[in-house]
């Protein structure tokens, strides 16, 4: 589905990522984790085309397609989904207008005509259910006033209205409390199939308890150090970053 | 069981679009200057009562002594006054034979705000070939409206058959001498619309210009008048979101407003005139004068207006609180672009005891455009407990273009509660990165953040005016990023 070939992206002359390999599969979990800084962000900013990072060498592949080629709105299209860590407000746009407009384009792009209004009340109702959205965020503005863990909660419940392919979860953890956790995580697992993918990117290996990878990576100065199952989260967590930072003094 | 107005306004949806147009008569027009005799001579082509001519000398005379204001912030070339013809009779001389012959960029437009084509051809300047039948829609229209005592006619069509009403009310909300255009617009006037809602009434449509018999052509000095007597509400729309092309480059419109005790008006503008191409040539000129009183207790008036054309705005849609406990409310959005100049904004004058004003608007500024607010809150000494919340809200598209505040605030009365919020901001790249992420493209994502900055005003529009609306701010998005 997804095959990045020696990524190597820069920000201001700055180097950032230092040549990534990755290749993930449909219905496969994978969680990049790593000290700050080491590129996770940065990493999910260039899959979603973000322009302030500027891509200088290696090949993004998604389902065939060479992503580096569309501009942001036709990976999304695509099937790309990214979960913001810091969700932007905008003001006055009530968030039923702008998962209608959002997913009037990408059905479009599936060949599929405009729910009506009323079908689109009833999808967005299914959908706000799955991922336990209790809160009337529907008819408020776009992240406006929202808290912390609502923000978060929000990003989740427009993935599974888009149905993504590919959702990229950026430190969505980061800044919930253990209820709203275990709300996020569960959204995401009742929308994993064996046709999408998920890359979880996280600085801690909590959020792991909930949403199970199938290959744990881990970003460090640029590059992907290590790989390993699901116990690797635990080791990390049990040695700490200085572990992986030792054995890479050379880096 | 339906009533009678929900017959009639069912039917008037449905027939909207048929409501054609009447075509030329004659052409006569006279020639180009200003004297008296112009408007003696014009004033009784439209077989005027002698106070009609008494009115228009009377004006002219004002206007010959004042000269035409510079305060605001807006460069043009001044007219030449006597280079205008004040005299046409009504005449729709087509300019072009066929669609074909009309810039495809303005058909795209249409197309894009799905306009029909036939009035598309009326809009553009092309001969008709088909004239509409609306003779029954209108007919409907007014006798229902007559039932209720509801007057809905052009100017002209009031002055001479209900000169009473005209005399009492014409210019007792602006003045002949008001300003320059305003005095200039009382000699000439060529035409416009009058409505009076008797006592009590409640007008079961929105009065429109859409309903009006053969009023394409109103020329560029257009008088409205509104009279809601006690106790009546009306909701009246003006304009249309369709480009309108026009030959005559100034245009210097009055709007009067009276609302008796407890009496409620409404009065929606959206304004698209043609703005000159991306140079800024060619644009429309639009003074217009719009005040209303609140002459009655407990009486208001709302005015919101959507400004998205021509090449330079000049207006001030304002009220006078004299009634106690009178309401008064301004909503505006403005839309500049290219080389396009606004400035607008409103006046309240608090006279009566505990009035309530409220200012909503929002200027949105994309190239090389400048868009300014300019607002006047005045509390007289005897206006006790007058209350005003303002927001004046800027929205800046690319670095060329400017947006600029001028609240003046006077209160001479210290019970008064005066507010005013502002804020400028600029549309932000990781708004734009958001809703691109979400399957946008750039243009539908400042679309959508525009209409999110103005939700406020553009819900006070009728419904159906408000998609209209929405469509219109959608389309003056393009090409505005990129």
């Amino acid at each position: 589905m997804l095959s990045i070939k020696n990524l190597k992206a820069t920000i201001e002359g700055n180097e950032i990522l230092k040549g990534i390999n990755l290749e993930i599969k449909p219905g496969e979990v994978h969680a990049i984790m790593g000290p700050n800084g080491s590129g996770k962000s940065t990493l999910a900013s260039v899959l979603a085309g973000r322009e302030i990072f500027e891509v200088t060498e290696g090949e993004i592949l998604f389902n065939g397609k060479n992503l580096l080629e569309m501009a942001p709105e036709e990976r999304a299209r695509e099937g790309l989904f990214l979960a913001f860590q810091y969700p932007v407000e905008i003001p006055g746009v009530s968030i039923t207008n702008f998962l209608k407009a959002a997913l009037e384009e990408i059905r479009k792009h599936r060949g599929l005509v405009p729910l009506k209004g009323a079908e689109f009340l009833k999808y967005m109702n299914e959908k706000k259910a799955m991922v336990e959205l209790n809160e009337n965020l529907a008819g408020r503005a776009v992240n406006v006033g929202f808290s912390g863990g609502e923000k978060k909660k929000n990003e989740i419940f427009q993935m599974a209205m888009l149905e993504p392919k590919l959702s990229i979860l950026d430190e969505t953890d980061s800044g919930l409390d253990i209820d709203a956790l275990r709300i996020v995580a569960n959204g995401v697992n009742k929308l994993k199939s064996k046709d999408n993918a998920t890359i979880v990117i996280t600085h801690y290996q909590r959020l792991l308890d909930y949403i199970v990878p199938d290959v744990v990576h881990v970003l460090y100065k640029g590059r992907i150090v290590k790989s390993g199952g699901k116990e690797l989260a635990l080791e990390l967590e049990e040695k700490g970053y200085d572990w992986i930072k030792k054995e890479n003094v050379d880096a | 069981m339906k009533s009678d107005n929900d017959i009639l306004i069912d039917e008037l949806a449905s027939k909207e679009y048929e409501a054609g147009f009447i075509t030329n008569i004659e052409s006569e027009t006279f020639p180009k200057g200003l004297n008296e005799d112009v408007i003696r001579a014009l004033s009784e082509k439209k077989g005027e009562p002698a106070f009609m001519t008494e009115y228009r000398l009377s004006a002219y005379k004002k206007w010959l002594e004042m000269e035409e204001p510079n305060w605001a912030l807006l460069k043009y070339e001044k007219p030449d006054f006597q280079e205008i013809s004040y005299y046409s009779a009504p005449k729709n001389l087509p300019k072009f034979n066929s669609l074909d012959e009309v810039d495809p960029e303005l058909i795209e437009t249409f197309n894009k705000l799905g306009i029909p084509l036939e009035e598309q051809k009326m809009l553009a300047g092309v001969a008709v070939d088909v004239v509409f039948d609306s003779a029954s829609v209108h007919t409907t229209f007014r006798k229902e409206l007559h039932k209720l005592g509801i007057i809905f006619c052009s100017i002209s069509e009031a002055i001479r058959e209900h000169p009473a009403l005209v005399q009492q009310y014409l210019s007792s909300v602006v003045p002949v001498g008001d300003n320059f255009y305003a005095a200039l617009n009382s000699a000439v006037f060529s035409d416009g619309s009058f409505a009076y809602i008797p006592k009590g009434v409640r007008c079961p449509v929105e009065l429109s210009t859409y309903f009006r018999i053969n009023q394409g052509n109103t020329g560029q000095f257009e008088r409205t008048l509104i009279v809601a007597d006690e106790g009546s509400y009306v909701s009246y729309l003006e304009g249309c979101t369709a480009p309108q092309r026009d030959e005559n480059q100034l245009h210097a419109a009055v709007v009067e407003i009276v609302a008796l005790k407890g009496a409620e008006v409404k009065y929606s503008t959206v304004q698209n005139w043609y703005p000159g191409d991306k140079e800024g040539k060619g644009g429309i000129y639009n003074f217009v004068t719009k005040r209303g009183l609140c002459k009655g207790d407990y009486s208001k008036i709302s005015w919101t207006q959507v400004e998205t054309g021509s090449a330079v705005t000049w207006k001030y849609p304002s009220t006078i609180l004299k009634g106690d406990y009178s309401i008064a409310e301004f909503y505006s959005v403005a839309v500049t672009k290219n080389h396009q100049q606004a400035d607008t904004g409103t006046k309240m004058i608090h006279l009566g005891k505990n009035t309530k004003s409220t200012i909503i608007s929002k200027g949105i500024s994309m190239g090389k455009s400048n868009n300014t607010y300019r607002g006047l809150v005045k509390i007289n000494p005897k206006a006790e407990n007058a209350r005003n919340f303002s927001q004046c809200d800027s929205l800046l598209i690319g670095d060329k273009c400017g947006a600029h505040t001028f609240p003046y605030i006077d209160v001479d009365n210290p019970s008064a509660t005066v507010e005013h919020e502002a804020t400028t901001s600029k549309i932000a790249e990781d708004q734009i990165f958001y809703l691109n992420q979400r399957g946008l493209d750039t243009e539908n994502a400042v679309s959508l953040i525009v209409n999110g900055f103005a939700k406020e005003v553009l819900n006070q529009l009728p419904m159906e005016f408000a998609v209209e609306a929405q469509k219109l701010l959608a389309l003056s998005m393009e090409g505005s990023v990129g």
